[in-house]
């Protein structure tokens, strides 16, 4: 104690409720300012990206800068409607949660970009390990409503029968890997994925995602240093959405200045990127994934957003952060945010917009009607109990089949 | 005496340890500002400032080292796990390191440390907030092993860890925090104001490790269980009419076996009972211990009720779980056994 004050240091968030939130500290570089290197560019000739901010839809929507992807207006609409379906279903999906219909539900509202984008960046034959709160890949690549949500009333027709908590998907057939309750450990698993496509000779490469919390995980660091040392063809997401249930991002973070910072040390090529600029989002994601198919092996990116709701059904954000941290955050509403630059070159307008709004939202309660009549988890009927012994071995043994029969099943 | 449900007691219990011990620190994911979710380290941060509760990172394996290097030191470290689902990335740490270092360096170093986790089912959190994984740390030498069932035993047996001198994993039945549970889920909840052990004490006190207690006496055959399956025991027995000796064990590493003995060798059948799948689950220790120990007195074979020796079942959690027709089908099947 040789300043007479404490050593013994435990951070703490600038704001909690009942402050203002203020996030003037941040010193975000502008959309359009950061470079784009070639994709095989060593990532020690890079490093300023890591620290950096890329974006491409600057504070007039207007898209700028090298990192622009040219995208059609026929893509930019098609995310934009991805997006919106995205938030209209989770939505509802908390809704019905409320009322019973299901045991539990996370949304991914104000994070939106982060999934679809990629998603759409990605080819469809890429493999992806996601977290629970990338449900926006699953309808940029076209699964089918009904499904997720029988998935989530965990009925009859419950593709994981009945097994895992909702939003916890998994469809093989779309290439979306299981996802686990234990946070991280898909990381990892990506990279071996990864490794295994260029193993086989094949072009297909694999992406993970997982939270800012997630970072401070042993898995991670087993990820970061895969990836490194054997070049795998993966992209490696970090959605920092700032906070991981009540703690904020800086007891993962650290004294470390940006999440991105962390793949430096492990000599990966590191990216920060504005999570809530649809842009921006899908070019470094194709740009992380052409270096990955090329050779250049893995990228690690940041993507920095913000979780605009609570972590999950089970609780209250006010008692932990201010209320308004959203609204008065610098980097925005994802939909708000494409929406407005799609209007900005005529491609179109607020009616439009409402149209779409309408559509998405008649296509989740028609969906769910159809869900609802092949039961609920409350009501039934649920998927066979003598399932609950399946799937445990490839061949159910001695001991299952007495306890199956034990329970008269 | 002021009715307390589990969490209240045990907030209570980690209250009265900060004030009265300065080397008492706590902390684990979510466990500071918000106070935990489940809520019982609520207030603590308040009242005893950032420096003695606080957030920990999301690594398990983190927490449990940060604990024995600063027990190490002489600190009092209770840690949480946020679910015993999620303890086993702190596995290494807790079997390779926590469990040995008093044997390992010939008690020059100890790592006196509490590992607190929500455990076992019966809330709908699916095979990752629903896992009982004690039988994997009974198999440790060097940690002990708790599991309380109401909040009285929950205050005293936390302060009892703290206060010991030895590594303690304390796993806390989640589905009874706040009252508690017959085993027939659609039942209305009850609530711990309305139960004896509710009645929670405000000062210190200690409930030692390593005693159990019989909560209900009976002739016709013992039953030996822990955590949420006593209060499932003690209902199945008067719903079924059998006059069943009720073993809540409360301390599972060392566990007393004097009073299971003395039991069983008085009633000859016995049910061991745990939420946990059933091959190498804790039950099987308890019927190999039995049957070394009561052979002679044993008139029925020791019966096993367990979970399936199948992950935690999300929608189907009642078939899994040990609730009341299974816990009465047992004591009959025990009790008839000639
Ligand atoms: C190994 C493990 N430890 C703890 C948890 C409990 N838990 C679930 S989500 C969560 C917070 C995750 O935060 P972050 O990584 O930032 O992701 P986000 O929820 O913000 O998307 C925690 C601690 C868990 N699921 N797995
Ligand atoms: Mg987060």
């Amino acid at each position: 104690m040789s300043n007479g004050q404490s050593r013994f240091h435990v951070p703490a968030p600038p704001f909690r409720p009942g402050d203002a939130p203020d996030f003037s500290h941040l010193d975000l570089q502008k959309a359009g300012e950061a470079k784009r290197p070639d994709p095989l560019t060593a990532p020690a000739k890079m490093t300023d990206l890591a620290m950096g901010l890329i974006g491409v839809l600057d504070h007039n929507h207007q898209a700028v800068g090298e990192w622009d992807p040219r995208l059609s207006p026929e893509v930019l609409r098609e995310g934009l409607s991805h997006m919106v379906l995205t938030r209209i279903y989770d939505a509802r999906m908390l809704k019905l949660q409320r009322q019973g219909k299901m045991s539990f539900y996370m949304k991914s509202l104000g994070e939106e970009a982060v999934a679809v984008a990629a998603a759409m960046a990605l080819e469809k034959s890429d493999m992806v390990f996601p977290s629970y709160r990338q449900q926006g890949i699953l309808f940029a690549r076209g699964r089918n409503i009904v499904d997720m949500m029988c998935h989530c009333i965990s009925n009859s027709r419950d593709n994981l029968k009945g097994r895992q908590l909702p939003v916890h998907y998994t469809w093989a057939e779309g290439n979306f890997f299981s996802i686990s309750g234990n946070l991280g450990t898909q990381f990892p698993q990506a990279v071996g994925y990864a490794m295994a496509c260029a193993y086989k000779g094949e072009d297909t490469i694999a992406a993970s995602w997982i939270g800012d919390g997630t970072t401070a995980a042993p898995d991670f660091h087993a990820a970061m240093t895969l990836a490194s040392t054997y070049r795998a063809p993966v992209i490696l997401n970090v959605v920092n959405n700032q906070w991981a249930i009540s703690t904020y991002e800086g007891i993962a973070k650290g004294d470390s200045p940006t999440f991105a910072s962390k793949g430096l040390g492990y000599g990966l090529a590191s990216l920060r990127v504005d999570g809530n600029d649809f842009l921006a989002v899908y070019a470094a994601t194709k740009w992380a994934a052409d270096r990955a198919r090329k050779g250049g092996g893995a990228t690690f990116i940041e993507l920095f957003t913000y979780r605009a709701d609570a972590h999950s059904t089970s609780d209250d954000p006010s008692r932990y952060r201010p209320k308004n941290e959203f609204e008065v955050w610098p980097l925005g509403d994802p939909i708000e945010r494409l929406k407005n630059h799609l209007i900005g070159f005529g491609e179109w307008d607020e009616e439009r917009h409402e149209k779409l709004e309408e559509q998405m939202t008649a296509l989740v309660v028609k969906s769910y009607k159809e869900a609802e009549s092949h039961g609920t988890l409350h009501d039934g009927p649920l998927s066979p109990t003598h399932t609950i012994f399946e799937d445990v071995y490839a061949t159910e043994d001695w001991r299952l089949r007495r306890q199956r029969q034990d329970l008269g099943v | 005496m002021p009715a307390m449900n589990m969490l209240q007691a045990l907030n209570s219990a980690m209250d009265v340890l900060l004030d009265k011990h300065p080397e008492t620190v706590i902390f684990g994911e979510d466990s500071g500002y918000f106070g935990g979710v489940f809520g019982a380290t609520q207030g603590l941060q308040k009242k005893y400032g950032l420096d003695r509760v606080f957030d920990a990172p999301i690594n398990e394996a983190a927490i449990a080292a940060m604990a024995i290097g600063m027990a190490a030191k002489g600190l009092k470290p209770i840690a949480e796990i946020q679910f015993a689902d999620y303890i086993f990335p702190a596995f290494d740490q807790i079997i390779s390191e926590m469990s040995r270092l008093r044997y390992r360096s010939a008690g020059q170093f100890v790592s006196p440390v509490v590992v607190r986790s929500p455990w076992g089912g019966g809330i709908r959190g699916g095979q990752t907030h629903s896992m009982s994984p004690e039988a994997f740390f009974t198999h440790i030498p060097g940690v002990k092993v708790a599991v309380p069932s109401n909040p009285y035993d929950a205050k005293g047996m936390l302060i009892a860890a703290s206060e010991g001198d030895d590594p303690v994993i304390f796993f806390e039945p989640k589905r009874i925090y706040n009252g508690p549970f017959d085993g027939v889920p659609d039942a209305p909840l009850s609530s711990w104001a309305k139960h004896p052990k509710g009645e929670v004490p405000e000062g210190h006190y200690r409930v030692e490790l390593g005693k159990a207690e019989i909560v209900r006496e009976g002739e016709a055959c013992t039953v030996v269980t822990y955590g949420t399956l006593v209060h499932v025991a003690v209902n199945a027995a008067e719903k079924a009419g059998i006059d069943a000796e009720i073993i809540d064990l409360k301390t599972l590493a060392p566990y007393d076996i004097e009073t299971i003995v003395a039991s069983v060798n008085k009633t000859g059948r016995v049910v061991v009972a745990h939420e946990a799948p059933r091959t190498s689950g804790f039950g099987a220790e308890l019927a190999a211990q039995i049957q070394e120990e009561c052979f002679y007195a044993l008139e029925a074979p020791v019966f096993r009720l367990t979970g399936w020796d199948t992950p935690y079942p999300h929608a189907h959690e009642w078939a899994y779980f040990p609730g009341q027709a299974r816990f009465i089908r047992a004591l009959q099947t025990v009790t008839e056994a000639r």
